[in-house]
Order: C-alpha cells, then structure tokens, then sequence
C-alpha cells in the first residue's frame, strides 16, 4: 500500500478554548478520496481551518502528520505551498484585488517555494484560460476582485478554479457543492474528477450523497460531537440519505 | 450653513502688512479690488481657527500662524521642466498647466490645442481679459466668511487655474493642473485661486495636484470654486503629495445644478498637515454625485478631511467612500456631514469612512454629521477604524502567500479600492506607484 499523504491521529482541537475535535483518526493515502459527512455543528469546518493552520484553532492533543512532515509545526502559506488546499465553505471576498493578480501571486510563491521560477503575466494567463475552460467559467471572472460580489455558486467554482490552477496534492473541500444548482455541480465535480490523479488525494466534506454520485468516494465517514463515529465505503452515504444520522447518533450517545 | 466666529488668537500683524501691500501693489477691476478688500475684513475678523471651534476641534493650526508668511509674488522662474518629471502621468495626452509657488508658468506648462467651447487658461489672463464669468462666479460660491483660510486666500486673488465650458462643450482631454512649492526660501506661501465653470450638458475631466520640489515647511491655500451646469459631468481629482513639512489647507466649493454629475476624489499622501474641505451644494434635482478618498500618512502627519453633501433640492444622491491608511503616531479626522433640507424629499445619501490603523499609535476620529429635515429620504453612514481583516489574510495564506506579502496585498487593495474609481488611467497609474511606494515606506517605518 501506498504511504500517507496524510496522517491525522487522535486529533483534538479547540477554538480560543472551547473544545471542538475530540480525537479523530483519518489516514488518506495517494489516489484517495475521502467524504466527510455528518450534521450541522458536528466540527467538519473545524477539522479543514485546523489542517489548514487557522489562528484561535488551537491543537490540543494528537498529531498529523502530513507528506512525510508534522503538519502542526507548518505556517499556513507553508501548508500550501507544501500542497495542502482547503476550499472554504465560506470563502472570503478581498475587494481590491483583482482575482488573476491574487492567483498568480499565490502561484509564483508556491513555485518560489519549491523552487521553480515564477511565472509572468502572459505565460499565467494561458494557464488559467486553460483551467477555466475545465471549470466553464466566464472570462469576464478574471478581471473582477476576489469573491467580490461573487455569487454563492460564483464563490464556490472559483475555489476549485483556484484548486485547478494550484494544483495541490491534497485538497480539502468544505461543502463546495452547497449553493451550486445542479449544472454548476456536474461541472465543479467533473473538473474535481478530471484533476484526480494517482498522487493526490481529495478530503470531501458534504451534506449531500449527490455530490458522491459525481465525485465517488473510496471511503466514507461520519462526523459527529467532533469525532468520527462511523466509517465506511461509498454505500454508507446512501445509507445516511435514507436513514438519517439519528441511528448512528443514537447508538453512540449510549 | 452656520459659521462661528473666534477672537484672532494668534498674532495677525504679520499677515495683515502682507495683505496690505499686496492690495497696494495690485491692479484689478474695481469689483475684484473690493473682493479682496472683502477677504482681508473677513480675515481680520476671523483671524485663524482655533481648536476651541467644533469644525478644527482635532486640527491645530499654530504651527502655520507661526510660519513666517512670505506670498509668492510670481512663478519661481528657476524650476525647470526636468524637475516636474516625477510628477508627469505616464502616457499624458491631455494638457498641464504648471503654478508655481501659486502662480501660473507658461515656460513649464502645455495648453491644450484649442477647442470651440473650452476655455483652459489662467485666472490672471483670464482677469487680464475681463471675462464676464469671473465677476459672476469669483467667490459667489465659497464663502470669504467660512474660516480665515479662504478669506486670506481671498485676499490674495491674482492667479489660479480658470476652466469654462460653454453649453454641450466636452472637454476632449483631460486637464492636469500641477501647483508646484519651488525650494528656496524667498517664498514659502502659495493661495491659488481655481475657478471652473461647466454650462450646461458639458463635461471635464480635472486633475488639481499639489507637490513639493524642496524639503522645507512652506503653506498652500488654496480655494477651487465649481460651478456645474445642469446636465453637465465633471470628474474633479485632487491629489496632494507635497514634503512632509508642509501645510496644506484647501477647500473646494461646488454647486450642482440640476441633473449634473460630479465625481470629486480627494487622495492625501504628504504635508504635515493637510486639511481639506470639501463641500457639494446641490442647488437642483436630480443631482447625483460621489465623494471618493483617500489617505495614507505617517510619521506625525496630521491629515483632516471636512465633507459636506447639502442636499437642498428632492431627488438628488451622494455616494462618500472614505478610506483612511495610518501609521506612526499619525492622525487622521474624517467629518461628513449630509445636510437634507426640508424639501429634499427622495433624497439617497450614502456616506462609508474606513480607516486601516497600521500601528497603535495612530488614530482616527472618524464622524458622520447628519441634518435631516425632510421625512422621505434615504440616509446611511458607517464608520470603521480597525487592523486588517482576519479572515482576508488566512484566506491569502491558504493561498500560498506570505504573511507580509499578504498584509501588503490587502493594504494595497483598501487603497485601489478607492483609486480604482478615478477614470482617468494614466492619473490611476501615477497614483498606484505613489501610493505602492508610500504604503511600503509606512508598513516599514511603523
Ligand atoms: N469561532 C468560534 N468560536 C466558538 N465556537 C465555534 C466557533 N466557530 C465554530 N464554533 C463551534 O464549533 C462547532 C463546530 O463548528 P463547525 O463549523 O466545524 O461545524 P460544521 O460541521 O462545519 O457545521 P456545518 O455543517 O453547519 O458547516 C459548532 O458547535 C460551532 O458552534
Ligand atoms: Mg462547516
């Protein structure tokens, strides 16, 4: 079997204290795609803003062990650049900032990192209108600021527009299917599939078994109370379509 | 509008000689003559403002009443056009008109290919010439008794910029008048005197910009009259750069007529202190206009914007984006007031101040002054004074990018955010490398 790409072992964490994440154990290796579902409240934003390197998402216990790397010790740009994604459930808007400028900024500091040399203007331009085509976005996106006005569905396919062009090795979507109609679904989870490769590996967090009959799942687990309770193949999605998370939740309160 | 009246604090003498002598040795028409004489009664019953009036509370000017007051009596004929280049907007097309130490340079400066309709001159030719629009409009607008700055600047009228456009006239070049501050110290004291009027559905595009050649403290006072047609759209920028030892008082006074368009934009970086009054009278309906600024200072600069948007007439709208960067142990103040008058129903009056404290020991008094007597209106303001946005710089670090890199991203972006609004490009351009430069220079030096 393939290495890690990440190691999450008996992960807790709390926000400015307050203890959210109680112990949670995932590994997800190379090829991989995991789904995180379970209900509101349950601490599946917490776990990306604490791999991501959020502040005031302090960890309390355990440890994660990413690429080969302790994860924890890493600054959020160093996560990135070391290829660790997190789409946002509620992405940020940055007026001001043209969205192409903040792209190929964030780009030229990964390459910078991993030292490659940068990028200009002209030569990004044709990266990104080649991953654009992948997303069917609007040229017209590029010119805006950042999220700025975006609409929900906007917000959410220029994070994987974003993914696309960063191209990481692990990428951790949070509810990135919530707000997209049903087209806009087919096409973000498409482009997620078509930039599936044997070497990374995708954490997915959703509510709905309709963005897993896109983008399908090797494994499937439920979050709840900030730790996993249940994990399963792709069937268990069904399952918790059915039947609800009241069985599961009900079983583990005892 | 009310004004208050002071006992002169400081000690007039000096500036009152000056006065004096100036009246003496200046010709004029009898009209102009008496509005001078106007301005230095107005002066000398005004003295300067001190901080026991409401509208200087948070700007002390004693430093300027102690600067010795020596008016340039002409353009400082040693600068030359090399010194200016800094100052140029990349790619200009439009023309330049060039003021030294108040006074216009026909040696620094390019009038614009003529044009039937638009008058773009100076105001001492323009006096020469005894267009009829001076006496209707010289001082008709911004009033002698507002503060002793404009009735000092009153008192010296001789020179300035002078725009007019007859009905339907467009501008087809935007105009860039530079007012510059020569070194030396034979004088240190400029009063430009602008004046623009726009007939009816015409429209321009203005530039007024304030710059330093010279390290030394030296007082601009400036007055710009404005007088939109109906119909008309101006777009006036002000853009004061000057050294750091400067002081700087402007005001500008436009009136609205009805259906016309201003676009006023008010960027700050240099002076020492800098106090700019900037006050929109909407005379007719249908009015619509935008007060868009910004300022960015350091060090113990002290930079003061006093906003008006009167709103006498129903219908008409103001849109005001203040948006302030301060560092050091600067200080900003912002104070807007929206006026709506008891008819001014349907009025729609927007007013945002944001302020970026790039260290603790900078602060803001930010404040909205509403006046509002009619019922059927529209009316919201918000002031922010605060650090970056948390999750603006996470989000850029998720990204990939440097922390620093992302603090000078997202400053950047709070200052574009207002620049972008200026529509003339290659004035955005100049702006955008003035104001990369001295955002580098405040979060280093913080
Ligand atoms: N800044 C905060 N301070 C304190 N508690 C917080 C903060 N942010 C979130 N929480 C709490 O942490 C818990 C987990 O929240 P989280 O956002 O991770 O849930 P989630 O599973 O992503 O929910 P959803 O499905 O609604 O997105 C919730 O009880 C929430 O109220
Ligand atoms: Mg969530």
């Amino acid at each position: 079997m393939n290495p890690p790409l990440i190691e999450i072992k008996n992960l807790s964490a709390g926000i400015n204290g307050k203890q959210i994440l109680k112990g949670i154990s995932l590994t997800v290796r190379p090829g991989e795609v995991h789904a995180i579902m379970g209900p509101n409240g349950s601490g599946k934003s917490t776990l990306g803003y604490v791999l991501a390197g959020r502040k005031g998402y302090d960890v309390t216990g355990g440890s994660v062990t990413y690429d080969g790397k302790d994860l924890i010790e890493l600054s959020p740009e160093n996560r990135a650049r070391e290829g660790l994604f997190l789409a946002f459930q509620y992405p940020v808007e940055i007026p001001g900032v043209n969205n192409t400028y903040f792209l190929r900024a964030a780009y030229n500091e990964q390459r910078k990192h991993r030292k490659l040399e940068e990028v200009d203007a002209v030569d990004f331009l044709a990266i990104v209108r080649q991953k654009m085509k992948l997303l069917e976005l609007p040229e017209a996106m590029l010119k805006r600021a950042v999220n700025e006005g975006f609409s929900g569905g906007e917000k959410k396919r220029n994070e994987i527009f974003q993914m696309a062009v960063l191209d990481p090795k692990l990428a951790v979507l949070d509810e990135t299917d919530s707000g997209l109609d049903i087209d806009a679904l087919r096409i973000v989870a498409e482009g997620v599939n078509k930039l599936k490769r044997p070497d990374n590996a995708a954490i997915v967090i959703t509510h709905y078994q309709r963005l897993l009959n896109y983008i399908v799942p090797d494994f499937v687990h439920v979050l709840w109370n900030g730790q996993i309770i249940k994990s399963g193949g792709k069937e268990l999605a069904l399952e918790l379509e059915e039947k609800g998370y009241d069985w599961l939740i009900g079983k583990n309160s005892k | 509008m009310t004004t208050t009246k002071s006992k002169p604090a400081a000690d007039l003498g000096a500036h009152l000689a000056a006065c004096e002598s100036f009246a003496a040795s200046t010709a004029g028409h009898e009209w102009l003559r008496t509005l001078r004489r106007n301005g230095v009664t107005h002066f000398t019953e005004l003295g300067f403002p001190t901080t026991k009036l409401e509208d200087w509370i948070y700007c002390n000017v004693a430093p300027i009443t102690k600067l010795a007051f020596k008016p340039a009596a002409s353009a400082d004929a040693s600068v030359t056009a090399k010194q200016l280049s800094p100052f140029a907007f990349p790619d200009w097309t439009g023309s330049r008109l060039v003021f030294v130490n108040g006074h216009f340079s026909p040696a620094l400066s390019s009038l614009p290919a003529p044009q039937k309709g638009v008058t773009v001159t100076n105001l001492a030719a323009a006096l020469a010439s005894g267009d009829a629009l001076l006496q209707s409009h010289l001082a008709h607008h911004a009033s002698v008794d507002g503060s002793g700055f404009s009735a000092l600047n009153t008192a010296f009228i001789a020179d300035g910029a002078f725009i007019a456009l007859t009905p339907n006239a467009v501008a087809a070049e935007p105009i860039h008048l530079l007012f510059v501050s020569a070194p030396g110290d034979a004088a240190n004291t400029a009063q430009p005197r602008n004046l623009i009027v726009a007939g009816t559905n015409s429209s321009a595009k203005v530039v007024e910009h304030y710059v330093s050649l010279g390290g030394a403290a030296h007082f601009t006072n400036a007055v710009t009259e404005i007088v939109v047609g109906e119909g008309a759209n101006i777009e006036h920028a002000k853009f004061q750069e000057e050294n750091l030892e400067a002081f700087h008082i402007a005001t500008v006074q436009a009136t609205l007529a009805r259906d016309s368009r201003f676009l006023s934009h008010s960027i700050s970086t240099g002076a020492r202190l800098a106090r700019h009054n900037i006050n929109l009278v909407m005379t007719g309906q249908g009015v619509d206009c935008v007060m868009n600024g910004l300022y960015a200072v350091g060090g113990k600069q002290l930079v003061d914007h006093h906003t008006v948007a009167d709103h006498a007439q129903p219908h008409c709208g103001s849109h005001e984006f203040y948006h302030g960067i301060l560092s050091g142990s600067s200080r900003g103040v912002f104070n807007g007031k929206i006026f709506v008058r008891k008819d001014a129903q349907k009025t729609d009056a927007k007013q945002t101040s944001r302020n970026l404290l790039l260290t603790d020991t900078a602060t803001v008094n930010s404040k909205p002054q509403l006046e509002i007597l009619a019922d059927d209106v529209k009316c919201t303001h918000g002031a922010t004074v605060g650090q970056l946005n948390d999750e603006a710089l996470f989000y850029c670090r998720t990204r990939g990018i440097a922390e620093v890199n992302a603090r000078r991203l997202l400053t950047h972006a709070f200052a574009s955010e207002i620049v972008n609004r200026i529509t003339v490009e290659p004035v955005r351009e100049h702006l955008e490398q003035v104001l990369w430069a001295r955002l580098e220079e405040l979060i280093e030096k913080k």
